[in-house]
């Protein structure tokens, strides 16, 4: 049982909580997952950490409320418990040596591409943090990248937010324009990483995408979390969950992470339907 | 006089095509009447045959003896001796195999129904309503184990027993490791397991879930910052294996252990349960084992047309006896000497069907079956929607990759001598699946059994 310290919301789908997990964040790096469940009937949901203070032995984590599980977990108020919370499980993200980099964040995917931003930041790198999101009142941790970036590109679909475009047209804006990167590390929707995986392939430049595929232990136990790397099968949990974008099998993860897409619209509906029973 | 009757009291059982529907127990167990029957044809043979098959040695005629006279509590307390989770061995034992298979009374006609009678016996103590269980002394010696499955649940209860101070970390929410994920509810009901480890928390063990050894905490950690003086891994079995072929990831596809950890542990078959489950309806389990047969179990309780594809023959099948014919029984079909070549999908990226080509038996292999050897021109397409793949697995890295100094076998497997579960790291014993590979439930207690006695012995000796 681990303890919401902190309970805020970042917009009208995606909430941030700060949870008492002392031995979670004793090991924590950027990078990694937690797999938590939120009562005592609850899937087991993978996040990946947001932050972290060893000190204080806290976690943070920002979740996007997208079905059933995610819902109830949204349900609970500061002060209350998790049922459980263990981690940190996957491989932290290789940070070692680069000393130019572009984070390249994508809507609630943003909320894991920060802390990495972050580290590279700390340090020492120069970090320019692409951002982009569909709409003004769905950005998150604004002020956050911009302190932890040499240089912020703000994308929104529609244009209500920084300039008007997807991810890919900044990068490469940015990349034309004579950037080097040693590196471009990206985390959000899919489809997002596939194009950016696409675009940097074109210019040679090293891409790491962070996947959070379907999962149940996350030890490396049930091989639900496999995906195609290279033409090898790779477990996300243990092998992951960051790969070589330029290697990933985009598609078929795709085709895998819509397994459920049925049953969870329904769960979802039902669980919607019982909180609104019960305010 | 013993009874002389050729035959076994037959298992009463849930009716299979009652019991294809649902997933409660299969096996209901024997009667007074039947026990003290059964117990009966047990000629008492002073060589005792049967021992030798037993992994955990537990003397066997003397407990059937207490059994046929009408004393199964003491029966129960001869059982304890050697073994800790007796009504789970009863149930999941391949007593064919083992302490059956060498019984006296199986040349002429069938053995003792020695797995039936544990049960009985177990089912009987642990339906008493005040079993008091007396925590030991404390002896002052810190002992963890890594994994909560039938071989770091017997390391454990052996240790505090010993008065050892004994704390489980279990990488799931719940304890009990394959014995909650892996094994279904018809075969092995949950309610039994919470028993033996509510058993084990009576005696002092301390059970510390949603821990992951190899991440949240080290063996390193352990040993050199927690005051843990000897550790035990029983992390079981690792990731699980596929065949390479084209068409494994489509959606549709399953590793047995992710079909069975979502109907086994996340209750995916219930109504009032939060986990998806895909329900097939023609589903193709590939492999023989017991697993194989758990899911193609699982499967056909969730409304599925199912069939178990295997290379070999219905005589070579790796799966406890009883479990094939109860899956024949509930109307699984078999398609033996078969493989599959490889999995076609459909637009949607779902299992549309699955290539398999036919095989027939040539000259033995290494582990003495005859090897299975492709028939050109043989393939034959099988409509199906789900495919669950039972292969086995290979060890989980996380410990080996965190731990230094910690030998393992080219394969994965932890390195230990036999004897004693002794691993190369100095007061750092291993056993069951995490050293052998997949096996059974008894063989893991077997080698948690053998640590705690090692472990007994390195530290009462650095005692002295």
């Amino acid at each position: 049982m681990n303890r919401i310290l902190e309970k805020r919301s970042l917009n009208p789908t995606v909430t941030l909580m700060k949870v008492e997990a002392p031995l979670v964040a004793r090991k924590a790096e950027p990078g990694q997952f937690i797999i938590l469940r939120a009562d005592g009937n609850g899937e087991r949901i993978p996040l990946t950490v947001a932050d972290f203070d060893r000190e204080r032995g806290t976690v943070t984590i920002i979740f996007q409320i997208v079905g059933a599980a995610t819902a109830t977990l949204n349900h609970l108020k500061e002060g209350e418990f998790i049922h459980d919370f263990v981690g940190p499980l996957g491989r932290p993200t290789h940070t070692e040596g680069l000393k130019k980099v572009a984070v390249v964040g994508g809507g609630v995917g943003c909320a894991i591409a920060y802390p990495v931003a972050k580290k590279l930041h700390e340090q020492g790198a120069v970090v320019h943090s692409v951002t982009g999101f569909r709409t003004k009142d769905l950005v998150i941790l604004e002020k956050e990248f911009e302190a932890a970036s040499d240089l912020v590109c703000k994308m929104s679909d529609d244009g209500s937010w920084g300039e008007k475009g997807l991810v890919t047209d900044a990068l490469k804006k940015l990349i034309e324009s004579g950037e080097q990167y040693d590196e471009v590390i990206t985390i959000g929707p899919l489809i997002m990483m596939k194009f950016v995986c696409a675009l940097t392939k074109n210019y040679g430049i090293k891409t790491v995408a962070s996947m959070n595929p379907i999962m149940i232990d996350g030890t490396g136990m049930c091989g639900g979390c496999r995906l195609t790397v290279g033409g090898v099968t790779k477990f996300a949990c243990v092998d992951g969950p960051e790969f070589d974008g330029h290697e990933i099998d985009f598609d078929e993860a795709m085709a895998r992470g819509r397994m459920y897409q049925d049953f969870e619209r329904h769960a979802y509906e039902e669980a919607c339907n019982l909180f609104k029973e019960a305010e | 006089m013993p009874n002389m009757r050729l035959t076994k009291n037959p298992m009463p059982s849930q009716d299979p095509v009652v019991r294809a529907g649902n997933f409660s127990e299969v096996a209901l167990g024997y009667t007074e009447e039947m026990a003290l029957d059964e117990a009966q044809r047990c000629l008492n043979c002073k060589h005792k045959p049967c021992v030798s098959g037993c992994p955990v040695r537990i003397d066997i005629p003397a407990f059937i003896h207490e059994a046929a006279q009408g004393s199964f509590e003491e029966a129960y307390k001869i059982i304890s001796l050697s073994s800790s989770l007796p009504a789970v061995c009863g149930r999941v034992c391949p007593q064919e195999s083992q302490c059956e298979g060498k019984c006296v009374r199986g040349i002429k006609g069938e053995p003792v129904g020695i797995g039936r009678l544990e049960r009985y016996v177990a089912d009987r103590h642990n339906a008493m309503e005040s079993v008091t269980v007396e925590k030991p002394a404390s002896n002052g010696h810190k002992v963890a184990v890594i994994g909560s499955g039938p071989s770091g649940l017997t390391c454990a209860g052996d240790l505090a027993k010993k008065g050892y101070e004994v704390t489980v970390y279990e990488a799931l929410h719940l304890a009990g490791g394959v014995l909650v994920y892996g094994i279904p509810e018809f075969r092995l009901p949950k309610a039994i397991v919470q028993k033996e480890i509510d058993g084990l928390k009576a005696l002092g063990v301390k059970v510390e879930t949603n821990v992951v050894i190899g991440r949240t905490l080290t063996i390193d950690e352990l040993m050199r910052e927690m005051g843990f003086e000897a550790v035990f891994i029983g992390s079981g079995a690792g990731l699980p294996k596929f065949m390479n072929i084209p068409g494994e990831n489509l959606k549709g596809v399953y590793s047995a252990n992710e079909f069975l950890t979502r109907i086994n542990l996340m209750k995916a078959y219930r109504a009032d349960s939060t986990t998806p489950i895909q329900h097939g309806k023609a589903v193709a389990v590939v492999g023989g084992g017991n697993v194989a047969m758990d899911a193609a179990r699982c499967a056909k309780r969730l409304g599925a047309d199912v069939t178990v594809v295997y290379r070999r023959t219905e005589a070579e099948l790796p799966a406890r006896r009883e479990e094939v014919e109860h899956a024949m029984e509930e109307g699984i079909h078999f398609c033996m000497l078969s493989s599959p070549v490889s999995i076609e999908g459909n637009e949607q990226g779902w299992v549309k069907s699955v290539k398999v080509q036919h095989m027939e038996l040539g000259e033995p292999d290494a582990s003495g079956r005859r090897r299975p050897v492709p028939i050109e021109g043989s393939e034959e397409d099988m409509p199906m929607d789900c495919v669950i793949m039972a292969l086995g697995t290979s060890p989980n890295p996380l410990i080996k990759s965190t731990t230094e100094g910690l030998e393992t076998q080219r394969w994965g497997g932890i390195v230990v001598a036999e004897d004693t579960g002794k691993t190369s790291r100095e007061g750092v014993y291993a056993g069951g699946d995490a050293v052998t590979g997949a096996a059974t439930v008894i063989l893991a207690m077997g080698a948690g059994k053998t640590a705690a006695a090692a472990i007994d012995e390195y530290l009462s000796g650095s005692n002295a």
